[in-house]
């Protein structure tokens, strides 16, 4: 069976056929208020005018989102939860609590990832492959993030007085969720390529999108090489959170690699704020590729405005502890191919 | 290995020119005016005290806990981060800034309970002012005892 392409991708459907491949049978987005101001906020389902969702603490608020934008993706797909084989989610606070017990009411077998922000890249891949592999009908992969919660474990109390840098990125509020089934109609996940840990030893904390800009240029050439096609075959490409400054440093790796990424290519951080919205260098945190995707992104894919895609969902994996101790921050970027609806389905 | 020192060495080159700078001028001129003004907040107080007959001893005191309390009331009124948004160190500096970084986290941790959330992180931010503050006091006073 022709299941890997080169060193690092996966290859889904029988054969490499990309009829047969994994679907995206319906997407679910919330997110906070800020979020809804912002360009975007048409696309996405819910946008809560309370940061704490009906709950008494950040974290509850976060777990909150997470358990509704799950439900509201199985709801959207016409499934029950009982369903939903797996759930495959992750988030950014300590032991992947957003998630686990967002999930905890949801009652299906869950698997608790995390890749800091690129984590709904890896739920997606990783979904892919177990409905590929036949072990289930449909699963759920999700990520989320809250602003405050973020802020609360890797910054400053949110009511101390500081200055972010320009550089600094806004955690988006929020939860998207991806229903990946066998059949069903639904753009199809035809290839992922997995990202490697890459550290080219930044060690600003307050500048992520320059330490992931290489995670991405290196899954991104090595997608390329490994598919045996470069940018021109994607009607877009979509980075999950490099922000304003990663996204020209991509642009300038990429252009060294010999590869030019000025025509489709986009960040979700990017996409999601306003430049009046004070985000600085753009949109961060799980939600960030999450939310983009599931709201603006599916729609598009499903309304056959983007034909071919490529969701790239990037991470930058230090904590605390490590910043405090002087390392570099090692990143990481996963790369997934989403074909729209133009692919008839033969099987 | 030498090869990808160099490879970080050259991309850290590229960050650093692709990365806006922080506007030095025009945050040292909010500060200065904003810290400015805090002071004479403080003045303010100080005249009124010693005008309505309080001793000059007395008058320090009693500005620094007033502005403590106006530090700690407007960071509880969601007002004082905005003013640290724009003003920097200007806001910062100022005893008003000291007691914002203590009521700040308190506010932030008073879910994890008055022991482990309020009392053990309340100095979170302020602990290593006044570790550093101590002991930068204690070295300057040994000095003044020695050359006296």
């Amino acid at each position: 069976m022709y299941k890997n392409a080169g060193k690092q991708t996966l290859i889904f459907g029988n054969d490499g056929d990309p009829a047969s491949a994994p679907r995206i049978t319906a997407c679910a987005s919330i997110v906070g208020p800020k979020e809804g101001e912002g360009p975007l906020g048409r696309d996405f389902d819910v946008v809560s005018q309370d940061i704490m969702f009906g709950k008494d603490t950040w974290e509850k608020a976060e777990s909150e989102v997470a358990r509704q934008a799950v439900e509201m993706a199985a709801n959207k797909a016409g499934l029950r939860l009982e369903d939903i084989r797996f759930v495959l989610a992750g988030d950014l606070l300590n032991q992947c609590i957003g998630s686990s017990f967002g999930m905890r009411a949801v009652g299906r077998p869950f698997f608790g990832l995390f890749g800091a922000c690129s984590t709904f890249g890896e739920a997606l891949v990783l979904g892919a492959a177990l409905v590929d592999g036949g072990w289930a009908d449909h699963v759920i992969s999700s990520a989320s993030s809250h602003f405050c919660s973020a802020e609360k474990t890797f910054r400053f109390p949110l009511e101390l007085g500081t200055q972010r840098t320009p550089t600094a990125s806004w955690t988006v509020t929020g939860d998207g969720a991806a229903v990946v089934s066998a059949f069903g109609d639904g753009p199809r996940i035809t290839a992922a390529t997995a990202g490697k840990i890459v550290d080219m030893g930044i060690k600003d904390v307050s500048n992520m999108g320059a330490a992931m800009a290489p995670a991405v240029a290196d899954t991104l050439t090595r997608h390329f090489a490994d598919m045996n096609a470069g940018p021109d075959h994607y009607d877009v490409i979509a980075t999950g959170d490099l922000g304003r400054i990663g996204k020209e440093l991509l642009i300038e790796l990429m252009f060294k690699e010999g590869y030019d990424l000025t025509k489709n290519f986009t960040d979700c951080g990017v996409e999601i704020y306003g430049p009046e919205q004070d985000a600085h260098a753009g949109g961060s945190g799980c939600a960030c590729a999450a939310v983009t995707f599931s709201g603006h992104f599916y729609k598009k894919l499903t309304s056959g405005k983007i034909g071919k895609m490529l969701l790239v969902p990037t991470g930058a994996l230090m904590n605390q502890t490590t910043a405090m101790q002087g390392e570099s921050i090692p990143s990481i970027a996963h790369a997934v191919r989403i074909e729209g609806m133009q692919i008839t389905d033969n099987r | 290995m030498q090869q990808t020192e160099q490879a970080k060495k050259q991309y850290q080159k590229m960050v650093e020119r692709a990365s806006p700078g922080s506007r030095t001028f025009a945050n040292s001129l909010k500060a200065f005016v904003v810290g400015g003004l805090i002071c004479d907040v403080g003045q303010l107080i100080r005249n009124l005290l010693l005008k309505g007959g309080v001793s000059e001893d007395h008058t320090a005191i009693y500005t620094a806990v007033i502005l403590v309390f106006l530090g700690v009331l407007l960071t509880g009124l969601g007002v004082y981060d905005k003013i640290g948004k724009f003003a920097g160190a200007g806001s910062v500096v100022p005893i008003t800034g000291f007691a914002n970084s203590v009521a700040a986290p308190a506010i932030e941790y008073k879910k994890e309970g008055y022991v482990l959330g309020v009392g053990a992180k309340m100095f979170l931010v302020a602990g290593p002012v006044i570790v550093y503050g101590t002991l930068a006091a204690t070295v300057v006073g040994l000095i003044y005892y020695l050359v006296k």
